[in-house]
């Protein structure tokens, strides 16, 4: 037998890989992610439940553009654009999608320079990051413009069935919140590593706990998520 | 110790993996561009584009959001989960069709 363990021991043993360590994390009287940090866990945790809200709009567009017997809008045309006298169909989503993506990659450098602690281009590559989010919300708010002088209401369209309206505010109005919510984030964040609190470890922000770089990659999670659910927005309800 | 495994638990890559899977998630997004410019229809529009957003949701989960190097306790409560939506779906594909055909017989609209 060899001596009772300390709670500290317990809580720094060695786990095994692989799914020995799945079925060991799961059916352990230790924290189930181990070395996964709070922050990043309930992160992923609350982007899982975001998944499920996304998710059910998305199959309840499905269900009603699959169940109407009305001529769905060909969304190819509605979002088509005339660029100096050239129609071009779906550019502005096209470019929307192009600056989104280009907000993630920005991102993804901006948390390898904060665990690198280069707090000056972690905060611009962040700042950039926002201000990318903020174009994307600005062609939205185009886009959506364009639509409502068009006639496109909640309750009907001029091009055919009328859960088009609903679905479309409903969906990029959800995932404009995001972005925009994920801008003002990513603004608070830039400005606490501009100014160096990750360095001194000072306290603030949702919780009284110390502050270190990981909240940049556990902003970063919810950034990235926001791409990834415009990437199957995109495919469901600008391709299909 | 805790802290020391905290530390080798960060995620530490290249820069340049980063803007190689960027480059990607561009030329994929411009693949799928392509399906609707180029106007294909059918089996063909459809598995190009889910393809192509399948590979797009993957990089961005696996590389840019660590998912790659997490632990597999936490992929598996991350990814099961939505995966079991395809259940979801199943059924209300199903039930629209039905709606559909309701519709069809009752209203006699054509589709």
């Amino acid at each position: 037998m060899s001596a009772p363990l300390k709670p500290s021991d317990v809580e720094t043993l060695p786990r095994p890989a692989g799914l020995t360590g799945l079925a060991a994390d799961w059916a352990s009287d230790q924290r189930a992610f181990k070395n996964v940090s709070w922050g990043k866990a309930m992160m992923w945790i609350f982007l899982l439940s975001d998944t499920f809200i996304f998710g059910c709009f998305l199959v309840a567009y499905m269900s009603a553009r699959m169940s109407t017997a009305v001529p769905w809008p060909n969304p190819s045309e509605v979002f088509a654009l005339e660029i100096g006298g050239v129609h071009v169909p779906l550019i502005l989503i096209a470019i929307m999608t192009f600056v989104l993506i280009s907000s993630s990659g920005t991102m993804a450098m901006a948390v390898n320079f904060g665990y690198r602690r280069d707090r000056r281009k972690t905060a611009a590559l962040m700042l950039l990051t926002a201000l990318f989010g903020a174009t994307f919300v600005g062609m939205q708010a185009f886009e959506w413009s364009k639509l409502i002088a068009e006639g496109v209401r909640p309750w009907g369209n001029p091009w055919g069935a009328p859960q088009f309206g609903s679905t479309f505010f409903m969906i990029t109005g959800f995932h404009g919140t995001h972005v925009s919510i994920g801008v003002i984030f990513l603004l608070i964040i830039a400005r606490k590593v501009w100014r160096g609190d990750f360095d001194t470890e000072r306290r603030g922000f949702f919780t009284s706990r110390k502050g270190h770089y990981e909240i940049v990659e556990i902003t970063g999670l919810y950034w990235h998520f926001v791409d990834l659910v415009w990437v199957f927005i995109f495919a469901f309800f600008y391709l299909w | 110790m805790a802290t020391a495994a905290a530390h080798a638990e960060q995620q530490q890559h290249p820069i340049a993996l980063y803007l190689v899977v960027w480059g990607l998630l561009f030329v994929l997004s411009a693949f799928s561009y392509l399906v609707d410019y180029l106007g294909l229809e059918g089996y063909l529009r459809w598995s190009l584009i889910l393809l192509f957003m399948m590979l797009k949701a993957g990089l961005i989960v696996a590389v840019f959001m660590h998912m790659a190097w997490e632990r597999l306790a936490l992929i598996y409560a991350i990814l099961l989960p939505p995966a079991l939506v395809l259940v979801f779906v199943a059924l209300m594909v199903s039930e629209a069709n039905y709606v559909l055909l309701t519709r069809l017989t009752f209203f006699g609209a054509a589709p």
